[in-house]
Order: structure tokens, then sequence, then C-alpha cells
């Protein structure tokens, strides 16, 4: 194959791909804004008494009250099992990370790395199975409570988001130049010296762009939660509380709903909450990516 | 493919095979899943006897089912709740085909120590009046109530007929009916509520008000909760509609499919609604 002339043949099926990829895009972002803004446009749902209402009741009538369509309890449940499933998962995940890349590079790599991928090919209806036959039964009987709970939903979480963040912090710890390492041995530093003080900060940037896709990645797992989390619509009071999240609540509600009517316009409404946050997440991870030496 | 269309449409002598003059042409049916099962094998053996007919049978739910069928974008809509329940949906365009009977019964884990209920006790659990079995003369164990989701239609036939039409408490949401039962038979005080179809030794069945939920006690209208699973047509059914829905309405479905598969025959029914 010469290299000296232009190369025929891709750009136009490249251009025309990346074209097709913006629009479907856009097309969903725009879709999604349309039905999910009826709630507040057609259905006069003022949108703070959306966002923390704390009664969903889409199906009482006008005469009792209804409908309402307050979406706190789900809101509330989405950010506390994330938040809670990245925080029990970040410092193992991390660890390991460090493990692979500094303290066991050879055989670490070639043990973890599958183990990774295993992990990330899993899909999410096994880990809700495992969760609701091991999990949920064990805090039932040792910690009290139905056994379906945040914790159950936080712990099957931690597990699913490992492999995002552990993925991630690699390649970043990896990233991290050898003149940082070298100098710092040659400087005098242990391995912990160097590990805590040098290649972590320098790195700090793509790891916390890991724990932040790792908490995106949360955000939108459904399935596996709705098995564990026990699907109740009140704003979660304890660790051993059932919950319910924005994926979940939506999955459990589409089907029976009709559409154009409240209820369903609502659960557009709810999708596109979900679409704003993984555009907050998208920014943020593009702030935190943008510092730190290796980012 | 002319012949063929030219032979149902006119029904015209000459036309010599064998499932000459028979309907042909396609059908698309979505909605329940409740009923799916149903549908499903009523059409199998419908299209093997009708061999240029195609049935296509979906779920997506009850809502979904009777919003396409009111859109015009499928032929028959399932549904376990009345079109006129179901907000959103304009019922006036559709017409309502009752093709079997469900019933419904009171289910509790089987260490509850209660075998009967009141409707003013059961009312008084799902409201969250009640809140130990203990106050029922059970064991000393907590009332875990567990609810199908909010548009299911199982819970929607359970709150009008078993609850009067009083607002259940929020509680723990499960997805299915196979879910309810393994959930309500590993958790200790669980009560809710399941189809007769899907009854067996792992969860209790509670009488209400001493009646036992049994088909005969729903035939002859002892046993009060029950629901209609209705097909829905935009409008009079067309020619093929027609003759699908009086297949599943016929003998040969009711007296052999329906029972088989759980469901109540509309036509053993000695009370209505």
């Amino acid at each position: 194959m010469s290299k000296t002339g232009p190369r025929p043949g891709p750009p136009r099926l490249v251009v025309g791909a990346a074209a097709v990829l913006v629009v479907v895009t856009a097309a969903v972002v725009v879709f999604i804004a349309w039905r999910g803004l009826a709630t507040f446009l057609v259905n006069k749902v003022h949108p703070f008494e959306f966002l923390a209402g704390v009664v969903w009741r889409p199906d009482r009538p006008a005469a009792e009250g209804g409908p309402l369509v307050g979406i706190l309890p789900f809101l509330a449940g989405s950010v506390i099992v994330s938040t809670l499933a990245v925080a029990m998962s970040t410092p193992l995940s991390v660890a390991s990370a460090v493990f692979v890349t500094e303290v066991a590079p050879n055989w670490g790599l070639r043990v973890l790395q599958p183990a990774i991928e295993v992990f990330a090919g899993i899909p999410s209806v096994v880990y809700g199975w495992v969760g609701l036959n091991v999990l949920v039964p064990f805090i039932r009987n040792h910690l009290g409570g139905l056994g379906f709970s945040v914790l159950a939903g936080a712990l099957v979480l931690s597990v699913m988001v490992m492999p995002t963040i552990v993925g991630v912090a690699v390649d970043a710890l990896k990233a991290v130049p050898l003149e940082l390492k070298n100098a710092a041995y040659g400087l005098g530093s242990t391995r912990w010296q160097f590990i805590r003080y040098v290649l972590l900060p320098a790195a700090r940037g793509g790891v916390l762009t890991g724990v932040v896709l790792g908490l995106s990645r949360a955000f939108g797992e459904t399935l596996a939660v709705q098995m564990v989390i026990g699907n109740t619509r009140l704003v979660p009071r304890s660790l051993l509380s059932p919950a319910v999240t924005l994926t979940s609540g939506i999955a459990m509600d589409m089907g029976h709903t009709a559409a154009g009517s409240l209820w369903n316009n609502a659960l557009w409404s709810m999708a596109l909450v979900l679409l704003a946050t993984s555009f907050l997440f998208i920014v943020v991870i593009r702030l935190v990516g943008g510092k730190g030496a290796a980012g | 493919m002319m012949v063929s269309v030219l032979c149902t449409s006119a029904l015209v002598p000459g036309c010599s095979r064998k499932d000459a003059g028979g309907p042909a042409g396609s059908l698309v049916i979505a909605g329940s899943t409740a009923l799916q099962p149903l549908v499903d094998q009523a059409a199998k053996q419908f299209m093997a006897n009708n061999t240029r007919v195609q049935i296509t049978v979906n779920g997506g739910g009850s809502g979904a089912g009777l919003t396409q069928v009111a859109e015009g974008s499928i032929d028959i809509g399932d549904s376990d709740i009345a079109a006129e329940e179901m907000p959103g949906v304009d019922a006036s365009k559709l017409v309502d085909h009752k093709v079997a009977v469900v019933g419904f019964a009171v289910v509790a884990n089987p260490r509850v120590g209660v075998d009967n209920l009141t409707q003013r006790q059961l009312i008084d659990i799902f409201t969250g009046r009640l809140t130990n079995w203990k106050e029922l003369g059970g064991a000393d164990q907590r009332i875990v109530v567990i609810n199908r989701g909010k548009g299911s239609g199982t819970r929607a036939a359970f709150k009008q007929w078993a609850l009067r039409g009083n607002e259940e408490i929020e509680s723990m949401n499960v997805d299915s009916s196979g879910e309810v039962r393994q959930t309500v038979a590993a958790t200790p005080g669980a009560i809710s509520y399941l189809a007769f179809s899907y009854l067996d030794d792992s969860v209790k069945v509670l009488n209400l008000d001493g009646v036992a939920p049994t088909v005969e006690n729903v035939t002859s209208g002892r046993y009060p909760v029950w629901s209609y699973e209705h097909m829905y047509t935009k409008g009079d059914p067309g020619p093929l509609a027609k003759a699908f829905l009086d297949y599943i309405l016929s003998d040969a479905v009711q007296k052999s499919l329906v029972t088989r598969l759980g469901y109540i025959p509309v036509a053993d029914m000695q009370v209505t609604r």
C-alpha cells in the first residue's frame, strides 16, 4: 500500500457515521425533553412540586386531591444508593488499581485484568439475582428489616461499578510519567511514600474521572437495583429501609400508563431528570479530567 | 397471492383449496402481560387451523395495549383494566370484548397464624391501620404489605373489589406475580394478592369473610375479588379480528385453554358486572 497519494475510501463513510451519531443523539435529547416538559407545560405541574414533592400518587382521582407526582423519593433513592455504592467501591477499586500498577505489575495485571473483565461482562440481572438470593436474606436475618433495602442496593451496585473505576484508575496510574517515579525513588522515597505523595496526586484527575463514571453507571443501573431495593416510594429513613430509584420507578410504571396522560408525562420527566444528571456527570468529568498531571 | 386474496374476499365458488374461504390476513395484538399467555396460545391454535392468517401477540402492559388500539396502530388491545378506568385513554371509541375472568386471592407468609380475614380487616391492613398479625389473632409479627406496581391490572382489580377503592399505603412494590409469590413466601409477616393461577403451597391462601377463593365461589358470586380480562377493538372488529375473538369465546378455547391456564370461562359466570 502506497502512502504517497491521498487514500481513497473511508472519509465519506466516516463523516456520514459521525453525522448519524450526532443526529441520533440530538434526536433522543429533543424527544425526551419534548415529552418530559409536557408535565410542566401541558399538565401545569410546578417544577418545584415535581422535584421536591414526596407523594407519588399519579392515579389518585382529582376528587381526592390527586393526581400527585412528587419524585423526591425516587431522586433521594437514586442519589443515596449510587453515592453509597461509589463510596464503598472507590477505596477498594483505587487500591486494586495501585496494586496492579505498582505492587505486582506482572502477575497482578494478568490475574486482575481478566477478573475485572469478567465482572464487567456479567449481565446486571445476574448481579440482581445473586443479591436477591444471598444479600437480601442475609440482611433480613442478621441486620433486620425486610432485607430489601438501601444497603442491599448499594452493595450490589458497589460491585457493579468496580470494573469502571478500576479500569479508568489503572489507565490513569499507568499514564503517570516514569520520571516522577525515578525522581521519587532517587530522593529516597519508600514505595508507600511514592504512592501516597506522588503517584495518587499526579493521577488524581484520571482517578476522579473513574469515580464519576462509576457514579454515573450506578445512577443509570435499573434492573439489579430494582430486584433488591424493595421499590417503596418513600424517602428512606435508614440503610435498612426499602427505597426506590428513578430508573426502577420508570421501569415499574411505564407499561401501564397511557401515552399523553399526566402519569406517562411524569415518567418522561423523570427520564429528563436522568438525562440532565448524566449531562452534569459529563461536565464534572470534563472539569476534573482537565486537572491533574496525568488527566 | 392474487388468487388467495380473491378467494378470501369474495368467498367465490371455484376456490377449491382446503382452507379457501377461511379468513386470511394479519392481526397485531398487544397489551396486558397477564392475558398474553392465553391470547398467545389461542393465536397459535387459530393459525394452525387457518394457515393464511398471521397473528402477532405482544406484551407491553395494559396501558400500552389500550393506547395503541385507540390510536389504531394495533388491531386488538389486551387489558386487565376497563378502558374507562385508564387515565388518558378515550374509551368512547373502543369496543370491549370480555374473554375471561380472573379471580384474585389474598396470600400471606405461611407463618402468620391467620386463616381468615374480614374485608374490613383487609382494608385496615392495606391502609396501614392494622400493623401486627397479633391484632388479628395470629403471630406477634409485624405486617409487611407487598403491592404490585401502581399500574398493574392485578393491583387495580384488588383495590377496586377487595379494598373497595381505598388507597393503599406506600409499601414495597413488586414487578410481577411470580415475584410476589417468591417475596411473600420468603418475607416473615408478608401479605399480598395473586391471581388464582399463581397460587401454590409456598404461600398461605387466606379466606375472605369466611369464603375460600375458589373458582366455584367466583362463578357463584360468593367471592367478590375477580375481574374481567378485556380485548378491545377500535370500533367494531374487522372480519379477521371478529373471527379470532369468536374463536377465543368458542368452547374450543373457553373449555380447555382458558381453564388450563387458570382463568375462568366467561360463560360459567352466574353473576355479571
